[in-house]
């Protein structure tokens, strides 16, 4: 697309832009780190997730006020308007993924230990490396207004949702084997539930991709979601 | 298929069945529906330039109808075609077919003034006439002929300015000069100026580019409330303004009418890439 006649204006788009994807990368490091800690029961790792989220709210802070300081200064039209809107939209979604992180890092802390059984490391792993797959397709989607791409990230949500309900299956397995596992696994499927999210959260974002470059609502994906 | 048949035989006979006055009703929802003005292939010249380029467009009737686009696009020549106001200018040659409720107003047999007292002007700076705020609103019914008693025409100057939104602004000094107001003021009593005719159409050629925010948040409350009564045109530099008072947007590029929509459309997912361009500042 041409550039504006205000310069000024490009600049402000630009900045938005780039802020959605530095919080795009913050959000990405903080999971995959706070689900490291979780496995190696590392709590100087959680303990720098906690305090990354701040630097995470303070960017999506950034972000919403020039978003609207240009919608009171240039009264955006059309694609620009949906631009905007759409980047602050992704900036709640984005700024939730980091929560999720977060919360898994003081689930950790209070976890204290590192989690044994191997399928269940595996299967924690597998769904996080899904979800930030997901993260990281729809934020290059973004960086390059890809609707095949976003759309694509829309379909795949169902193998998250899947390996969430299989870690659910296995978590109650625990349980009711030993109910002294009850504490940690319960912890661990508030953490698999937190991924879980992330693949949502992702979703949104692709769907507002849609929005954006289109202007129409992404394709509904009819069908029941598992718990 | 029993049903489908079913119901079209009941609806035929629905038809037979009508009252004269649910026909009348209905022909008079066909001609709600009809547009109030139709350009066919309007081509406009002045001299060997030609401004416009084969401009089709439907003029719903009731409703406001922003003309945008560039400087130099056509739009306000479009405009004045309306009410044949470019006969005034020489070397200008009009093109195509306009009509309102079917009549082509370019048939020779057309009267001209009477023409421009069904399609009312207003026009980007205020021009009242030099003559006080009652005059200023009475000259026009009275050369036409609408009151025959100096109370009928107090009656048609008052209920002028308050449809205007200018009334109580002025009711104790309404001998003054027309130019003692202020500007907003003025454009206001140029609207009610152009409304004391009873016109069907009010065109306005940038009606608020001279006024300050109040003025113009005023004329725009003042154009959605005319809305009702009559059907309207607005060209307007302001991408807001016709995003804010328009129901439907027509835009214009080199002489070329290039896409007309619905205007909440045209200013969230524009069709062409040139009203795209244009409504979100990236033109030329």
């Amino acid at each position: 697309m041409a550039d504006h006649t205000v310069t000024a204006f490009d600049d402000d788009l630009k900045f938005i832009a780039a802020k959605v994807l530095e919080m795009g990368g913050h959000a990405e490091d903080m999971v995959a780190r706070a689900v490291s800690a979780l496995l190696k029961a590392d709590i100087a790792l959680a303990q720098s997730v906690i305090a990354e989220d701040l630097v995470l709210d303070g960017l999506q802070y950034e972000l919403d006020d020039r978003a609207i300081l240009v919608i009171a200064k240039r009264q955006p039209m059309a694609s620009d308007l949906r631009d905007i809107i759409g980047a602050m939209r992704m900036g709640n979604d984005l700024e939730r993924i980091g929560d999720m992180g977060k919360n898994i890092a003081k689930r950790t802390r209070e976890i204290k230990e590192p989690i044994h059984p191997r399928k269940l490391v595996g299967g924690l792993q597998h769904l996080t490396d899904l979800a930030l797959e997901q993260l990281k397709e729809t934020l290059d989607a973004y960086a390059n207004r890809d609707v095949a791409k976003a759309e694509k990230v829309c379909r795949n949500d169902d193998a998250i949702d899947q390996i969430y309900t299989s870690l659910f299956r296995e978590l109650l397995t625990y349980m009711m084997e030993d109910p002294r596992n009850i504490t940690v696994c319960t912890h661990l499927l508030f953490c698999a539930k937190n991924i879980e999210r992330i693949g949502d959260h992702a979703t949104n974002i692709a769907e507002t991709v849609v929005f954006m470059v289109t202007g129409k609502a992404a394709p509904s994906k009819h069908g029941t979601r598992s718990l | 298929m029993t049903m489908a048949r079913d119901s079209n035989q009941t609806e035929a006979s629905a038809v037979n069945d009508m009252t004269p006055q649910a026909i009348d009703a209905a022909a008079d929802a066909a001609v709600k529906a009809a547009p109030k003005i139709r350009a066919e292939k309007v081509a406009v010249h002045y001299g060997a330039k030609q401004a416009l380029f084969d401009v089709d467009l439907d003029i719903r009737r009731n409703q406001v109808t922003a003309l945008i686009g560039p400087s130099g696009c056509g739009k306000s020549t479009f405009l004045r075609c309306i009410n044949r106001m470019n006969d005034t200018i020489a070397g200008c040659r009009v093109g195509g077919r306009i009509t309102i409720d079917g009549v082509d107003i370019y048939d020779p047999k057309i009267d001209v003034v009477e023409l421009r007292a069904r399609v009312g002007m207003v026009f980007q700076k205020p021009n009242p006439f030099p003559k006080s705020i009652y005059e200023n609103v009475a000259y026009g019914p009275r050369i036409n002929g609408l009151s025959s008693s100096r109370a009928e025409l107090d009656d048609i100057v008052v209920t002028s300015l308050k449809r205007a939104g200018l009334f109580e602004e002025v009711k104790d000094r309404m001998g003054e000069p027309g130019t003692s107001l202020s500007g907003g003021q003025q454009q206001r009593l140029c609207i009610a100026r152009a409304i004391a005719v009873s016109p069907e159409v009010i065109l306005m050629d940038e009606p608020c580019s001279a006024l300050d925010p109040i003025a113009t948040a005023k004329v725009e409350d003042l154009i959605d409330e005319l809305r009702e009564n009559f059907t309207i045109v607005i060209v307007t530099h302001s991408m807001q303004q016709a995003a804010r008072v328009s129901q439907r947007t027509a835009m214009f590029h080199l002489g070329y009418l290039i896409e007309v929509g619905d205007t909440d459309t045209i200013f969230t997912n524009p069709t062409n890439s040139r009203t795209r361009d244009y409504i979100t500042g990236r033109f030329g």
